[in-house]
């Protein structure tokens, strides 16, 4: 079998020049998903029966708390792939993805919160949801006070990429004994697996908004790649022509 | 071709956060050999012993060891190697004696022990806890290990630090009765050793390791 | 050398154990830690036993907690900083024997004698007599789960010079479940009811915790500690 498509990906130039031809349409993409979204969902969709216009904020929360999860499997496949196969890349995405994923969780708390406030009628209840999404934030918060804390950067991917990995094992025991402790929540309103228990005029645009933070996450995970590639290879020759051009378009815009 | 050499390294390279630590195309050592390993501070030295002890995994390169990759037979490799760096693994609340009876880790009987360490001078403090030596003394007790134990390559990373005049001409006995019996030593430090056929390897500035023997 | 390779568990334990022996005070400070903290909570909140018999199960299994935290933090850096760590990396065994016997070792003189004074805490917070039994019992085992989940931790953090506030930080996500089923142990003992269910799942999380934990301690020693 033939394995160089997959060394290419670990090329961190190669991911600088396909992410510079594709980012602009992604982002393109996000933006339209996401406005649509919104004004749908906030705009057009029918009221709750019961929450009236409040629970409208779960177009935010809802999809603010898939990406947090699925950010931090993200950030422990990526760390993974860098302790098996030593790629310099996959390091750079895991440290890329633990400040957004950390922020995607501080959002879904805060929503959740504002939520709450009408629902139950408290800023903070301790809900089994809400308690493994503030477990979610500490892991991302331990994950990112390591890598910062070793000089030695590759002792610090190696270290936070194995965090990743242990708390990775640890998602689905922590999620289920938070459960266990309290089981006094609203039941899951989307399964994959089952017809939405909610109505499809509320349904749909969540789903939009759903695609569109995923859209908007591979962007920002790019960008903040992208920026983690250039300080990194910042004494590669591509890097050095890189700046040499762009300080020449800056000069050129001035005159 | 002959027999392998003990120990050949082939195109090593080292990188930490993309500066080259240790860079070294060729280096072999052989049965009977003593290479001492030279170059100023942070220039790659201990660096250099610690990838030879696999305690570090090089970025490129293999060291080969009877001609099989030491990653192949890592256990074998480590059985025959003794290693003494700069910190010298002596607990402190444990007396002279114990601290020997760990280290050689094996069901070694406690005269010899005991003898290893009076023929470094320690006779007399070998039942009191180590914090109460000097540490001239702890490193002697590190030191011992090497009458006791039976691994053919020994790596000593600065041997010589606050040891006296006197323990310096004993380790040099050591080293010469080791290789004299089929062993090897690649030993790093300053100090000028008094042995014949002491093969040297400077490490220059720029961690390039060459021979210049 | 070779003929240790079989009892590297062994081997560690006993010196572990022996080294603790030697500075017992030292050993003996996560005990009187966990006592001494104790009596900070009638201080502070109320003596009335009433309202400590309500919070005295949680209150218990959180300083346990803490105390085993804490003292996690020594569990390597002593063999890091003397260099017995790099010694033990390569040694001619399988890492994952002597760390399991270091993690028992520390265990054996944080965990047990915590988990043997507990009733005299219980004693001091009113905690109702329903809970002592369960409360041994869940502290014998939820201990065990975390000296080796601290140990992953001081695995992580030994290379730093301050890993201390760093360890808290990344190991206590890790040690909620323990102390849910933990405190819930003791509550159900105390309210009556089948307090054996939450014990087996700690006793659960303990096999795991014994499978997995040794792999990822010996991985963590091996890439970062040398450098």
């Amino acid at each position: 079998m033939n394995w160089t498509w997959f060394y290419r990906l670990g090329s961190p130039l190669w991911f600088y020049q396909m992410t510079t031809r594709w980012l602009p349409w992604l982002s393109l993409l996000a933006f339209v998903l996401l406005t649509t979204g919104l004004v749908w969902g906030l705009g057009f969709a029918p009221q709750d029966a019961k929450q009236g216009n409040s629970f409208r904020i779960i177009y935010l929360h809802v999809p603010a708390s898939f990406l947090a999860l699925a950010g931090y499997f993200l950030m422990a496949t990526a760390g993974a792939i860098g302790l098996i196969w030593k790629m310099k890349l996959s390091y750079m995405i895991m440290k890329s993805a633990a400040p957004i994923g950390a922020a995607l969780t501080f959002l879904a708390l805060f929503t959740g919160a504002v939520w709450g406030k009408p629902t139950w009628g408290s800023y903070w209840v301790w809900d089994a949801r809400i308690t493994s999404m503030l477990i979610l934030l500490f892991l991302y918060f331990g994950v990112l006070a390591l890598q910062y804390a070793f000089h030695n950067e590759e002792s610090g991917n190696k270290a936070s990429a194995v965090l990743a990995l242990v708390g990775t094992v640890n998602i689905p025991i922590i999620y289920k004994s938070v459960d266990w402790w309290y089981t006094l929540h609203q039941p899951s309103t989307i399964k994959l697996t089952s017809a939405p228990s909610m109505h499809p005029d509320m349904f749909h645009p969540l789903l939009v908004m759903i695609l569109g933070f995923y859209c908007f996450y591979v962007v920002a995970l790019c960008l903040f790649t992208r920026v983690e590639i250039l300080r990194r290879e910042r004494k590669t020759a591509w890097v050095g022509e890189l700046a040499a051009r762009s300080s020449n378009a800056v000069e050129g815009a001035k005159q | 071709m002959g027999n392998p050499s003990l120990i050949t390294i082939e195109n090593l390279r080292f990188e930490r956060d993309d500066t080259t630590v240790v860079n070294c195309d060729h280096l072999h050592l052989d049965a009977g050999d003593i290479l001492q390993v030279e170059g100023p501070n942070g220039s790659g030295k201990t660096t250099l012993l610690r990838l030879l002890t696999t305690a570090l995994q090089p970025c490129e390169g293999t060291i080969l060891y009877c001609g099989k990759s030491i990653i192949e037979c890592r256990l074998e490799y480590l059985s025959d190697i003794l290693f003494i760096g700069h910190q010298s693994a002596v607990k402190l609340s444990l007396t002279a004696e114990e601290n020997l009876a760990w280290m050689a880790m094996s069901q070694l009987d406690s005269s010899s022990v005991l003898n290893a360490l009076e023929s470094l001078g320690l006779a007399g403090y070998t039942d009191i806890p180590c914090y109460k030596l000097s540490a001239g003394q702890k490193r002697r007790v590190a030191l011992a290990r090497l009458l006791i134990s039976d691994a053919r390559i020994w790596y000593l990373d600065e041997p010589f630090t606050a040891i006296d005049r006197e323990g310096v001409k004993l380790l040099e006995r050591c080293m010469k009765d080791h290789v004299s019996s089929g062993g090897a030593v690649v030993v790093s430090t300053h100090q000028d050793l008094d042995l014949k056929g002491v093969r040297h390897y400077p490490i220059l500035g720029e961690s390039l390791l060459r021979a210049c023997s | 050398m070779r003929s240790h390779a079989s009892n590297g568990f062994c081997a560690y334990l006993r010196r572990d154990l022996r080294l603790s022996h030697r500075r017992l005070g030292e050993a003996a400070s996560p005990l009187i830690f966990f006592i001494m903290v104790s009596t900070l909570v009638p201080l502070g909140i109320t003596p009335d036993p009433a309202s400590l018999a309500l919070v005295a199960s949680g209150i218990i299994w959180v300083f346990a907690l803490l105390a085993t935290m804490l003292s996690a933090n020594d569990l390597f850096t002593g063999d890091y900083q003397d260099g017995s760590l790099e010694q033990l990396l390569i040694s001619p065994q399988v890492l994952v024997m002597p760390v399991l016997g270091k993690v028992t070792a520390h265990w054996l003189v944080t965990g047990l004698p915590l988990t043997i004074v507990s009733p005299l805490l219980g004693l001091m917070l009113s905690l109702p007599e329903a809970g002592y039994f369960p409360m041994m019992a869940s502290l014998a085992l939820g201990t065990a789960c975390l000296s080796l989940l601290g140990a992953v931790g001081a695995a992580l953090t030994v290379s730093l010079q301050k890993g201390g506030m760093l360890l808290a930080l990344v190991v206590m996500p890790l040690y909620m479940p323990v102390i849910i089923f933990g405190g819930a142990t003791v509550q159900y003992g105390i309210d009556g009811l089948a307090w054996t269910g939450p014990l087996a799942i700690l006793g659960a999380m303990l096999a795991a915790a014994i499978a997995l934990c040794p792999l990822a301690i010996a991985g963590v020693l091996r890439l970062t500690s040398i450098n």
